[in-house]
């Protein structure tokens, strides 16, 4: 006697191996999608920004005129961006991470500043631009220079900048806390002498992904105000200033005027893709390198 | 089991005893211990005396507690979260589990070597200076000193002397552990408390760090927690037997080994259990 | 060799114990160090509540001038001129149109995706595609923005003629292509958290691959799952440069997705581009977009997380 009829299971079998194979076939490409799509982002930016890109155009100055336009001030104004977050946002993210991660361990005070920060994350970036507004450049009447639009930028990574250092001071093994601690050495000289030093790779990996992340931002300074007049080349955090991702913007939506524009704005994508690049390359590389060191 | 019976009187040693009496030469006096974990009953009762310039093995089975009683030694066990005690620690008369006795200057007398060896990601060099300098030592010459002399203390200065500016992680285990034991002596420690300190070191290794621990105990105290039996035979002065958070037995090494007062001390010793 | 204790000049013991003055130095330092750390990680939640302290107070002003009700219901927008109108339902359908269009294009491809790199991509097209996805993700949004206005809307037109230069489906359908990432890389992370051995029991029966993932791995992921879908939501809400750029900025109360529409962010990028007078109530208007924007991604991302706590109970 049979229980299981051969010939039924291998009639269903057939049908139903050929679903799977179909399925596996329509799930490769949805998830070749992603690549498609980056490979016609990528070719489309840089065919239009052929042969705009040269050293005239990383050198200048804006302009109007499409043919002698630079983006030498956005570049500037990216740098001097950078030299209010990075230090405002580290200051800020190292610190609340240590504060989490070796001093509330467990407790109210954490759960609220940690649910908090997972909900910051979650703000969109306009809103910060509506903070950095109302706060930094009305309130305190900053106006929209450098430092007000780094001070919200750097308030719109420190989430980042929190959750990937607390991984990295996480990942430092209590063994070596307990060895600092075994020396006589109180709390504070164990995290700066022994936990800090052994986070700073994760620490670091973390921090330029978020920095990259503020680089290509661009709703919050709209917010701000930035001018989208041609304005000096920024030489103090006190200065207007205009960034990348701004002339971006505008040179997008007045290529509909003029069509060079649109190459503009390719072209400064170019050099702006190629930043964002080589600042993941160089975390990746310092996430790679010290990976499993005990 | 009364207290009175597990511990004191069955050690034999007269001297031993006279010193115990002029309270001198003890070190830690501990007394009527028990620590929780939460709810875990972790070390019940304890009573033992250790005494300076001595080597006391702790032995028994896993989980008997005598890595927590070694961490309550020097307070480590306070890292963890929700412990619990009760009794009194004396190190040189002085109540360490009494919350106004300064923790840091504890750790600074009593030196820890773990069972892994756990050196700092840094040169040889930092590692050893780690002490020192948390400590105010800044002065490089002195600095220098302390580590050559560490290194020495540690028989390993020969291994390393060429190297010092290389990362400790580019060691041997065995060398990883000596570097640990330098570090330890670096700050001058009056008692060096290890816990399974050969458990993952290789058979040539362990001879190593054995040599050195016999070396060492001219000027430390020295209370080592091993699994091996043999181990505690070869270097120990005194031995205590732990079993479920008690000390069952404590007595003179070579009259532990040779005549266990109780059933349960010989159980463990010939290896019937545990 | 031996231990030089006695013969060395230097005696550390005695020089710790004279450092020992600088340790009550170092106790002043041990005991401010934490509250010092607080005030520092204070300021995350001083900021949120800047954020809704500033919101509040201006949204307040502005439902002074304008009815709560007439805000919410008012299907015409009209900010500039003597009869200027307040209602938000323009703008609550751009961005509701441009949330659907995203989604209905980063679930199922997202969806799909976690599927084949949790259940059927091979250990080297993982490693493959896995950065793929992340250099995505890591794209700004303004590129984005650029490749809607200037590649993917005259694309559409050549298939759709009576799709307009600006309009609220190519924006849409760019932002889903933004948010795949994130949806494939938290429904994967749900996916590849079911225990193998869920998955190796049912395959033992002779279930095929397929078969296990709809029977076993989707229900038992389902709610990591969700909350990824709640996320993509919330970011497609909040998104600002890919709309502001290629869908316009028509007020009309609209449902056609060919049409140029505004979202809330695009609104709240145009009024202060237009450096809006404090104190008028186009000023105002401003805060009230965005009061509601906050809430909305804030209620996304509560419910997300909700959802994500109930799913790391289960196992
Ligand atoms: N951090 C901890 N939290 C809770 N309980 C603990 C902790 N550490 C140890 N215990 C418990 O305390 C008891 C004693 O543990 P301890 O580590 O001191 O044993 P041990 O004798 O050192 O064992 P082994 O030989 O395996 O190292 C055990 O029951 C253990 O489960
Ligand atoms: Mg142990």
């Amino acid at each position: 006697m049979k229980y299981i009829d051969v010939e039924q299971v291998n009639k269903n079998m057939s049908p139903r191996i050929f679903k799977n194979n179909l399925a596996k076939s329509i799930f490769f490409v949805a998830a070749i999608f992603g690549l498609l799509v980056l490979i016609t982002l990528i070719y489309r930016v840089f065919s239009d920004s052929i042969g705009w890109i040269d050293i005239n155009f990383l050198m200048s100055k804006l302009s109007t005129d499409a043919e002698r336009a630079g983006i030498f001030g956005a570049i500037m104004g990216t740098v001097w961006l950078m030299v209010v977050v990075a230090p405002v946002t580290i200051f800020l993210g190292v610190g609340t991470a240590i504060y989490l991660e070796e001093y509330a361990k467990k407790g109210r005070v954490r759960n609220i500043i940690q649910t908090n920060i997972s909900n910051l994350a979650g703000v969109p970036s306009v809103v910060f631009g509506i903070l950095g507004l109302t706060v930094f450049v009305r309130a305190m009447g900053l106006g929209n220079i450098i430092l007000a639009g780094g001070l919200t930028m750097a308030l719109l990574i420190l989430p980042i900048v929190v959750v990937a250092s607390q991984e990295a001071i996480r990942a430092v093994p209590q063994f070596l806390r307990e060895a600092s601690y075994g020396m006589g050495a109180t709390k504070w000289q164990t995290i700066k002498n022994i936990v800090l030093p052994a986070a700073i790779p994760g620490i670091s990996t973390g921090v330029i992904l978020s920095l990259s992340r503020a680089i290509g931002e661009t709703a919050p300074l709209v917010v701000i105000g930035i001018p989208a007049l041609i304005i000096p080349i920024p030489d103090s955090v006190f200065d207007k200033f205009t960034i990348m991702p701004m002339q971006i913007y505008y040179w997008t939506i007045d290529s509909a005027l003029v069509d060079e524009y649109a190459n503009l704005a390719a072209a400064t994508i170019v050099i702006l893709l190629i930043i964002l690049f080589l600042m993941n390359s160089i975390a990746i590389i310092i996430r790679n390198k010290f990976q499993k060191r005990f | 089991m009364d207290k009175e019976s597990s511990s004191l009187n069955q050690y034999s040693s007269a001297n031993a005893f006279k010193n115990a009496d002029t309270g001198n030469n003890i070190v830690y006096d501990t007394q009527d211990l028990n620590l929780w974990y939460g709810q875990t009953h972790a070390l019940k009762n304890i009573i033992l005396p250790i005494y300076e310039q001595e080597v006391t093995a702790i032995i028994g089975p896993s989980g008997c507690g005598k890595s927590t009683y070694l961490k309550t030694l020097n307070r480590m066990v306070e890292l963890v979260p929700g412990v619990r005690t009760s009794g009194t620690i004396k190190y040189r008369n002085k109540d360490i589990l009494d919350k106004s006795f300064k923790v840091e200057e504890l750790r600074t007398k009593v030196g820890m070597v773990f069972q892994k060896p756990n050196p700092f990601p840094k040169s040889i060099y930092d590692n050893i200076a780690y002490g020192p300098r948390i400590h105010g030592i800044r002065n490089k010459k002195v600095l220098d000193q302390i580590v050559e002399k560490s290194l020495r203390g540690a028989y390993i200065w020969d291994e390393v002397k060429d190297r010092l500016k290389e990362n400790a992680y580019s060691l041997s285990g065995g060398q990883q552990q000596r570097i640990c034991i330098a570090r330890c002596l670096a700050i001058e420690p009056d008692v060096i408390l290890m816990d399974e300190p050969t458990s993952a070191l290789d058979p040539k290794s362990t001879l190593k760090v054995e040599e050195l621990i016999e070396k060492l105990k001219k000027d430390y105290s020295i209370i080592i927690v091993t699994h091996n039996m043999q181990q505690a035979a070869r270097i120990s002065d005194k031995t205590a037997f732990f079993l479920n958070g008690e000390v069952i037995e404590y007595a003179d090494t070579n009259f532990l080994f040779s005549t266990p007062k109780d059933k349960r001390t010989e159980d463990y010793i010939t290896g019937r259990f545990g | 060799m031996g231990l030089k204790n006695n013969k060395e000049k230097i005696n550390v013991r005695d020089m710790i114990e004279k450092n020992k003055n600088s340790f009550n130095l170092n106790s002043v330092t041990e005991k401010v160090i934490p509250y010092i750390l607080l005030g520092i990680a204070a300021v995350s939640i001083i900021t949120t509540i800047g954020i809704v302290f500033t919101l509040l107070s201006e949204t307040i002003s502005f439902f002074q001038a304008v009815p709560f009700w007439d805000f919410y219901t008012g299907t015409e927008l009209k900010p500039l001129g003597d009869d200027a109108k307040f209602g938000i339902l323009p703008l609550l359908t751009g961005t509701i149109l441009s949330t659907l269009i995203a989604v209905a294009v980063a679930i199922p491809i997202g969806l799909m995706t976690a599927i084949f790199l949790s259940e059927y991509a091979s250990e080297q097209l993982r490693k493959f595609l896995k950065p793929i996805l992340e250099i995505l993700a890591g794209i700004p949004t303004i590129v984005y923005g650029f490749f809607a206005f200037t590649f993917v809307t005259p694309l559409l037109r050549s298939f759709i003629p009576a799709l307009d230069p600006t309009n609220i489906l190519s924006p849409g359908l760019v932002m889903g292509i933004m948010i795949i990432p994130m949806v494939a890389s938290l429904s994967e992370d749900a996916m590849s958290s079911v225990p193998n051995s869920m998955r190796e029991g049912a395959l033992a029966l002779g279930a095929t691959k397929l078969e296990v993932t709809f029977k076993v791995i989707l229900p038992a992921a389902i709610s990591g799952i969700i909350a990824s879908f709640v996320l993509a939501i919330s970011r497609a809400i909040g998104e600002t440069m890919i709309v502001t750029i290629a869908s316009g900025s028509n007020k009309a109360f609209s449902f056609n997705i060919t049409e140029s529409m505004q979202t809330m962010t695009a609104y709240i990028v145009e009024v202060t581009g237009g450096e809006a007078a404090a104190g008028t109530t186009l000023y105002y208007s401003l805060y009230a977009v965005a009061m509601t924007l906050f809430v909305f991604t804030l209620v996304m991302n509560l419910i997300a997380q909700y959802i994500s706590r109930k799913f790391r109970e289960e196992y």
